[in-house]
């Protein structure tokens, strides 16, 4: 009997299109495939998830023998594990993926640490300590039937759809009652930045939640943690901000590194108004004209600097779209705006930093590459008007001359 | 009628002329300009010859410098062992110019830490495709990027 | 002008005196004083051979200059081109110039070809003008298909492609025809080097030759009368002197066209519509084709004719069929004069104006439906 199961077991793993032999040499199918209903039993579900296309059976789960034909008979043999509780999900998962020897034969590239970690995240605390089994366990987020590696586009973890999977409880506000957290982190996030760059862009780079908070070791970022969490794409900016006085500052008074001036899951798009002396700006919500940092100073001459820049940059471009819109030759002034661009992003970015001379050195030099596209769109308009005037010239001199020809002719034929 | 024939004659022939002048002159015009050499000399290549040699980039604090090839942005640099190398330095994730980091070994763009190989590749972060590659030909001191044939 | 200037004497006539003592100028003045124009309501179609010379001027002036600095080859053509039009003065103006002037040319041939045709005026003793205009429309096409090349873009790269891909289609020689036209199997930068030699020296010469004999013949024979002469009284029938009326009246008509081609040149440098010529993109050949391959639109009624012939008529293979019925079609057009019996007795034909008005019925309708349906 053992020695069938293995083959069998052997066999699929060898084969290619494994899905198919193991559903028809699997008894279980034969029956339950009869009463489940075709749009959510598992016995229809599995032909999309990733352990029977590599050629794994129920059984393997399961336990029991596919080849027994009884139902009796399956669930009193002696490896039969059944469904397992929600507090059981997490081991019976790991049977296979903490054995790093058995991940091995079957996809060597995969991590076996998945439930080492889920015990350190919250979900995993509450599960095993505090035995609450509303908390997510591994088919909370994988589901059961269908599970998918992260890459392939059905899967409930790929990164376009990961954000609805957490929020199918953490949006839930009933669900989530018993415990003291928010759940408008989900509809927050769709509108941040991130979320339209994820979900509306469909741009795969952009962070979900897992990149901040982790899967399997799932956690809020802890406040001092932040700025490594966001640096691991902000580099620059988190570089700058530890080298920055408003670092020690931040620490002394508990404030949330990043998340102080740019909020946490609602990231807006930042505007240059967010700096400066004055209503808009949020420098103005800790510092004082007073304080004898002289913070609300820098905050000013930085933002001038970069709304200078920002300015110069914006007029540019306008006067080259109208070149454009024109029909000239504009390549170079389009790499020169870019390269304006680019300043625009490195002024912004250095006033993480907090020191108004540097952010005013870099602004400078875009502000006279803003000047010189400026300056050359005009030319370029310029030799638009002059190529019409001198057609109109031409056009005037030949009808004068059509005209004086056609007198003449008239003349010589009367 | 017959007394101001002479002059009105006289005065067709003037604007004959004239005409056939200023008509002459507006196809002249824009021939002669059009013969005068532009500034430039002579249409740039897809073999690009760059206005900079190897010590420039060598002088380089991050050892590498920028270049416009065609509507593109270039970047070429040198290795640590010495090799130059260039690639298309706009980010595929986003717009923003990548820059050569010497100490790490890598091409990098610090708008959201995208970090690409020296050959291109992208190795981390949210840049999705590699960089395209431009073949090098360095002769007498002087280099040429072309793109490289598939 | 030398003519009238010889009888009021000065530097002029003395030139003039001074060269009829050397060529016997008298002879070809007397000869041309002699010559007359039929004047009747159809006489407006006597220009546009003239426009289709002026044209042709133009188009040898400009290519001159864009020759300057044009450089064929892969790596090279497409960015002379960006040059010419982008770095040297007028450069876009000498480049517009020559494109709208090309295709205006191809529309005046088109029209003085019909006018032609529909006056009969083919018809005896003017057989070989027939035949020489023939070849100057091939010669003129010839032009534009090797001209559309040479900017290397990827609208050139791809309508290239296709055009020599339906000579290859030809039975028998195609491949070898196609191997030929490009230069090899693919287009590639030998493909530029041919058609290169092919647009400013081969067609060049041969269309000098042919068009000399073609305005030979004309100057020999005179314009054709119109048909419903024949029965005319003398009396009847109006006529202009050749010079100097109808001369100053061709050169009023090349200012007139001079104008036009100018105001089109600088308003719109890129073309407009189905006419159209932007530089874009460096050809790719490993790039995918654009959504739309388009031939140019004096081409496009071939192009969409053989598109919509089914895969096979009888048992031959569609393209095939359609390229032999317009290798028949053109015969039978270059061979009018000879096939027009009524014609060359002076009456006219229902038969071949029929066949005309089909023709150019043919050529319209596919052309729109090339526009339309893509």
């Amino acid at each position: 009997m053992k020695n069938i199961r293995l083959l069998l077991l052997l066999l699929g793993v060898l084969t290619t299109s494994a899905a198919l032999t193991t559903a028809e040499d699997n008894n279980c199918l034969t029956c339950h495939q009869d009463f489940e209903d075709e749009e959510t039993g598992p016995s229809h579900l599995i032909v999309r998830d990733i352990h029977i296309q590599k050629g794994l059976g129920c059984a393997d789960c399961h336990g029991g023998g596919p080849s027994l034909e009884d139902m009796d008979e399956v669930r009193e043999s002696p490896d039969w594990r059944g469904v397992p509780s929600h507090l059981e999900v997490p081991d019976f998962c790991a049977r296979c993926h903490g054995s790093a020897s058995y991940m091995h034969e079957h996809n060597p590239s995969l991590p076996t640490d998945q439930l080492t970690k889920y015990r350190t995240s919250i979900h995993g605390q509450r599960l095993f300590v505090n035995k609450d089994t509303k908390v997510a366990n591994c088919i909370s987020c994988h589901g059961a039937y269908q599970i998918g590696s992260a890459r392939t586009p059905h899967s409930t973890t790929h990164p376009l759809n990961l954000a609805p999977t957490c929020a199918n409880c953490h949006a839930d506000a009933e669900y989530m009652a018993d415990y003291d957290i928010p759940t408008d982190q989900f509809e927050k996030y769709r509108q941040s930045v991130h979320g339209k760059a994820l979900l509306e862009r469909k741009d795969l780079g952009a962070p979900v939640c897992n990149d901040c908070h982790g899967n399997h070791g799932a956690a809020p970022p802890g406040v001092a943690s932040l700025s490594f969490v966001c640096g691991n794409c902000h580099a620059i900016e988190a570089e700058l901000f530890n080298a920055s006085p408003h670092r020690t500052a931040f620490e002394e008074n508990d404030f949330p590194m990043c998340e102080t001036c740019h909020s946490n899951h609602l990231i807006e798009q930042p505007f240059d108004k967010m700096l400066g002396a004055e209503e808009p700006a949020l420098c103005i919500n800790c510092h004082a004209e007073d304080d004898g940092t002289g913070g609300l100073a820098t905050a000013a001459a930085m933002s001038q600097a970069v709304e200078k820049l920002a300015t110069a940059y914006d007029d540019a471009r306008t006067s080259l779209e109208d070149v454009i819109a024109k029909g000239m030759m504009t390549t170079d002034e389009e790499f020169r705006l870019k390269e304006v661009q680019q300043l625009l992003v490195a002024t912004r970015r250095q006033t993480h930093a907090l020191a108004a001379d540097t952010v005013d050195s870099i602004a400078e030099a875009g502000y006279q590459k803003a000047n010189e596209v400026r300056t050359n769109s005009a030319a370029l308009v310029d030799e638009y008007y002059f190529r019409r005037k001198g057609l109109g010239l031409a056009t005037l001199f030949i009808t004068i001359l059509v005209v004086a020809l056609w007198v003449y002719i008239r003349r010589i034929e009367k | 009628m017959s007394e101001n024939k002479p002059s009105r004659r006289g005065f067709l022939n003037i604007i004959l002329g004239g005409g056939a002048l200023a008509t002459l002159g507006s196809i002249l015009y824009p021939v002669v300009r059009y013969i005068v050499p532009p500034a430039a000399g002579e249409a740039r290549l897809s073999q690009l010859k760059l206005p900079f040699a190897r010590p420039d980039i060598e002088a380089d604090p991050k050892k590498a410098k920028y270049f416009k090839y065609g509507r593109e942005l270039g970047i070429i640099f040198l290795t640590e062992n010495g090799e130059l190398k260039a690639l298309t330095a706009t980010c595929t994730h986003l717009d923003c110019t990548v820059q050569h980091r010497p100490d790490l070994g890598i091409i990098w763009c610090s708008c959201h830490n995208g970090r690409y190989g020296l050959d291109g590749q992208n190795i981390s972060g949210p840049p999705p495709k590699p960089l395209t590659v431009f073949a090098i030909n360095e002769v007498d001191g002087t280099i040429f990027v072309s793109r490289e044939e598939a | 002008m030398a003519a009238s200037s010889s009888s009021s004497g000065g530097l002029s006539s003395q030139l003039y005196q001074w060269l009829d003592e050397r060529f016997k100028l008298d002879t070809v003045v007397e000869y041309v004083k002699g010559k007359v124009v039929p004047v009747h309501s159809h006489s407006l179609f006597y220009y546009f051979g003239g426009i289709s010379l002026f044209l042709f001027i133009v188009q040898v002036l400009t290519g001159i200059l864009l020759l300057m600095y044009y450089r064929p080859g892969a790596d090279s053509a497409f960015e002379s081109v960006r040059f010419i039009i982008s770095n040297v003065s007028f450069g876009w103006l000498i480049r517009s110039l020559h494109s709208w002037s090309a295709n205006l040319m191809v529309f005046a041939v088109f029209i003085h070809m019909f006018s032609v045709y529909f006056t009969s005026a083919y018809r005896k003793p003017r057989e070989l003008t027939w035949l020489s205009g023939m070849a100057l429309l091939g010669l003129t096409m010839a032009f534009g298909f090797s001209g559309y090349l040479l900017p290397w873009n990827e609208l050139a790269f791809f309508a290239t492609r296709v055009g020599t891909g339906m000579a290859g289609a030809m039975p028998g020689l195609g491949e070898q025809v196609l191997i030929i036209m490009r230069g090899g199997e693919e287009v590639t930068g030998a493909t530029i080097g041919r058609f290169f030699a092919l647009h400013v020296a081969i067609l060049p010469g041969t269309t000098v030759l042919v068009l000399s004999a073609h305005l030979l013949f004309l100057q020999r024979q005179g314009m054709s009368e119109p048909l419903d002469w024949a029965n005319k009284p003398e009396s009847d029938k109006r006529y202009r002197k050749f010079f100097p009326n109808f001369l100053l009246r061709d050169l009023l008509v090349w200012l007139i066209v001079l104008n036009i081609l100018a105001v089109l040149a600088v308003l719109f440098p890129d073309g407009i519509g189905a006419v159209h010529w932007p530089l874009g993109a460096k050809a790719d050949p490993f790039a995918p084709p654009p959504a739309v391959i388009r031939p140019e639109w004096y081409f496009m009624f071939t192009f969409q004719a053989l598109k919509m012939l089914p895969a096979h008529v009888w048992l031959i293979e569609g393209e095939l069929f359609g390229i032999g019925v317009f290798t028949i079609g053109g015969l039978i057009w270059a061979l009018v004069p000879y096939l027009n019996r009524k014609s060359a007795k002076g009456q006219p034909s229902k038969l071949f104006t029929a066949f005309g008005v089909f023709v150019l019925t043919f050529v319209i309708v596919m052309t729109a439906l090339g526009y339309i349906l893509e």
